[in-house]
């Protein structure tokens, strides 16, 4: 299933590229190809062969027409904020940057949806739909710099995903080019299509079966009304708790954050969002919808956190403090990185009854490993985000750092949950998708990807690991 | 669960194909195939322990939309895809394969969209797990959700984990009278707006609205739009149409929701965005008409050899196939049911 090596030097496949697209729109030299040998997980790091920055579909289409009949793998890379090396180039391979494709083509308030270019940046969505009232409701914290086609790739999601969902709840449409260079469209302007569901499929794909040029979202009115409680805890298991007594009244809050007491300290230190520093728990649960529908549940969200031991709660008085409350949240990943050379951050989901067992265990490792660690956690949907705080330059810090984060994810598997739940496995979790699926499963997912890509050529060597490396990462695991 | 797996592997080594049965609630849904014989799921049910404040219930393929339904309430949740309960024979499994969905569907999602993970048995006779049983999971591709819409031809649903919510506090329809046209701007307008619609619908000249959420916010928009109140009676006869298509057919338009409507006699839910349209015409001119609405067109009636699902362009359907081969390599689970070709 993997590619032949075949020997191509990057002069030829320069000169056969420039036949095909415009010159300018190639990238061959090693030093301007630098800002591309990485995403946002900067460890991993390879420069491409070539980078092609396409300008048109039929672009596009050369390219991949070119790279199949060559041989040649191709990556697709978008803003390049990942955080799991699902975009780190290939050595021999085509650098496919779509970030040319920045154009929302249109935008139609009454049956609100958007139809973009998969180049165009998360937030830039939502500012564009802000004078029609609406808004793109996934918001993952890099959502200035991210792309929407990296958000399909990633199925990316935010801190309102347990109320508006992920990537794969808000895109009905997207235009795929397939590595033969074929123009396939999945989905459409209405809710389903009949035949099982490609669109789904898509979603978290991380540019293994195709590469999408277009994309029409779903857009949702912009709430008349949000608020904040922030409510202080002296103890993880009792904030936990508080989490599971505010769904278990009814409410759906729009988000609902959770940070330990390193990541509060972390953040007060940074920004002054004036959070409690002696808190060991702190809960951020905006809720939205009408004014009296806030106003209601504002009051029951607060009734809940004093009734489960909250030693302050504090509820949003103006937009301004709303945004101070989320600034430190939104923040809290270079806050805690302002305390370290470097930090690691990890992705993995549990049932959120685990909390306190996982945090527990997680400070035990810590201790084992001598690396400190901050968790940022979307409580409302139990996607946790460890923070390992390390010293690259430290010879074979990070070894150990990325040693400790697999076992951070070998124990969400353990526990009920899964190794990531909104950052992929690109190259970086390859390893860890050994715990989570067995053989046949890895079998049926390579059977998935030949379907589209026979050759191997979209994407080798990310998200899906080759069985034969199985063995050799269940033993050096298996400790 | 070893009986299924077994009697799988005897149809691929015998040569055979297998009709993936659950509650036979929607036989007449997709094309008419033949079959070497039955795999039924019908007795392979049950509901996994389920704590509510997870908002995670799990449970056997052939477990129906009736008790789910049912477990839910007792604790102050439900499925928020309202999936149609065919009274009481619909499986979730089934549900979950034809893509079968209720009003709520464009306000709170279709049972792909709540969907976490499954059990899966392919068509090698293996036992696969896919996705999980926590709200986010993007390990791996998603199979499960690709199960949607298959009609049981990506293998056998065995197991589904699906998200569940809390029913909302307060719901109230209402209803006034106006014209298709009338009611798709009014739908539209209402759901870019603040209004807390959760379900949206004209049928007979009368536009209904569903209204969700805290009671002061139902309370505040019921005063606003001075419509008169209704029962929800609507709202599950709307729900009944997929098993009313056995015997009288119908297309079924999932279309863009602001589009005009067709000519014909028909009913319009999910706020503008799925159509059951009344005719005599082919499913060709129908697809025809539903593709200039921004979607397309499925017939819904007493199965037949013709197709019932749109042609496909030729790079798409080529990757269907393909898809089918991957999953199914025998083609032993429902051949046919949903394309003639696949």
């Amino acid at each position: 299933m993997n590619l032949v090596p075949q020997t191509h030097s990057t002069e030829s496949v320069a000169k056969d590229l420039a036949a095909v697209v415009p010159p300018h729109t190639l990238i061959a030299d090693t030093e301007t190809q630098v800002v591309y040998e990485c995403d946002g997980l900067a460890m991993y790091k390879q420069p491409p062969m070539i980078t092609v920055l396409p300008e048109s579909v039929e672009q596009v289409q050369a390219v991949m027409r070119y790279a199949h009949q060559s041989g040649i793998p191709v990556v697709a890379r978008g803003g390049g904020t990942g955080l799991c090396a699902g975009a780190m180039p290939h050595a021999e391979g085509i650098l496919l940057s779509l970030a040319k494709f920045n154009q929302i083509q249109h935008i139609d308030p009454l049956a609100r949806t958007a139809v973009v270019q998969p180049g165009v940046r998360n937030l830039a969505i939502s500012e564009a739909a802000k004078i029609h009232n609406l808004y793109y409701a996934p918001d993952p914290s890099s959502q200035i710099a991210c792309t929407i086609g990296g958000n399909v790739a990633e199925n990316a999601g935010g801190v309102h995903c347990l109320k508006y969902g992920l990537t794969v709840n808000n895109v009905i449409k997207v235009e795929m080019i397939t590595i033969e260079g074929d123009e396939v469209v999945i989905g459409s302007e209405g809710l389903d299509s009949a035949g099982p569901d490609l669109l789904a499929l898509m979603h978290g794909s991380e540019g293994l079966l195709g590469v999408i040029t277009e994309i029409t979202v779903k857009l949702m009115p912009i709430p008349e009304r949000m608020q904040v409680v922030m409510a202080a805890f002296d103890d993880v298991t009792k904030a936990g708790n508080a989490v599971g007594a505010v769904i278990a009244k009814g409410i759906i809050p729009g988000g609902l954050e959770m940070m330990d007491h390193f990541a509060i300290v972390a953040v007060e230190e940074y920004l002054q969002a004036g959070y409690p520093t002696e808190a060991q728990a702190l809960l951020l649960c905006e809720v939205d919808g009408t004014p009296a529908e806030v106003e209601e549940h504002i009051a029951a969200v607060t009734q809940v956190f004093e009734q489960m031991g909250a030693t302050s709660v504090r509820i949003s008085q103006s937009e301004e403090e709303r945004q101070l409350f989320w600034k430190g949240r939104k923040n809290a990943f270079p806050a805690v990185g302002r305390l370290s050379p470097d930090y690691y951050c990890m992705d993995g989901t549990i049932p959120r009854s685990q909390l306190a067992n996982v945090l527990l265990k997680m400070a035990e490792m810590s201790e084992r490993y001598g690396l400190r660690v901050a968790n940022v956690f979307h409580a409302g949907d139990g996607n946790l985000h460890p923070l390992i705080l390390f010293d690259a330059n430290i010879e074979g810090q990070f070894e150990t750092t990325e040693e400790f984060g697999g076992k951070i994810l070998e124990l969400c598997v353990e526990v009920g949950g899964c190794i990531t739940g909104e950052h992929g496995v690109g190259m970086e979790k390859i390893r860890q998708m050994f715990t989570q699926f067995s053989e046949t499963e890895l079998t049926q997912f390579h059977a998935i990807k030949a379907a589209f890509d026979s050759a191997n050529q979209l994407n080798p060597g990310k998200g899906i690991p080759v069985l034969k490396n199985c063995q050799e990462y269940r033993s050096v695991g298996g400790a | 669960m070893k009986q299924l797996i077994d009697q799988v592997k005897t149809a691929i080594s015998e040569g055979k194909t297998l009709r993936i049965e659950g509650g036979n609630s929607k036989a007449h849904i997709g094309r008419a195939t033949e079959c070497s014989e039955t795999l039924s799921l019908r007795d392979h049910t049950g509901i996994a322990p389920y704590n509510p404040v997870e908002l995670v219930m799990t449970t056997k393929a052939g477990t129906t939309i009736a008790e789910i339904n049912a477990e839910l309430a007792k604790h102050g949740q439900f499925l928020p895809a309202e999936c149609p309960d065919f009274d009481g024979s619909a499986t979730i499994g089934g549900t979950l394969a034809a893509n079968c969905n209720g009003a709520g569907r464009p306000f709170r999602g279709a049972l792909r969209d709540l969907v976490l993970g499954c059990y899966l048995i392919n068509g090698k006779g293996e036992h696969l797990r896919f996705g999980g049983t926590v709200l986010k999971n993007v390990a791996g591709y998603d199979v499960s959700r690709l199960q949607s819409g298959a009609m049981g031809t990506l293998g056998v649903i065995e197991e589904v984990s699906f998200k569940v919510l809390p029913r909302p506090a307060m719901e109230i329809t209402v209803s006034k009278t106006c014209s298709a046209e009338d009611a798709i701007t009014t739908m539209n307008k209402l759901a870019a707006g603040s209004t807390p619609l959760s379900a949206s619908a004209w049928v007979n000249g009368t536009l209904y609205l569903r209204l969700a959420g805290a009671k002061t916010a139902v309370e505040a928009a019921m005063a606003q739009l001075a419509m008169r109140e209704e029962d929800a009676e609507v709202w599950a006869s709307l729900n009944t149409l997929w098993q009313d298509c056995a015997t009288e057919g119908r297309y079924r338009l999932s279309v863009k929701s602001t589009a005009a409507p067709s000519g014909h006699a028909q009913i319009i839910n999910w706020g503008g965005a799925e159509r059951w349209v009344s005719s005599d015409a082919t499913l060709a001119q129908m697809q025809q008409a539903a593709a200039k609405m921004g979607g397309e067109a499925r017939w819904i009636g007493a199965a037949r050899e013709d197709e019932v699902n749109p042609a496909l362009p030729d790079a798409l359907k080529a990757l269907h196939k393909r898809l089918k081969q991957s999953i199914d390599p025998r083609g032993v689970f429902n051949p046919g049911r949903l394309y003639s070709w696949n």
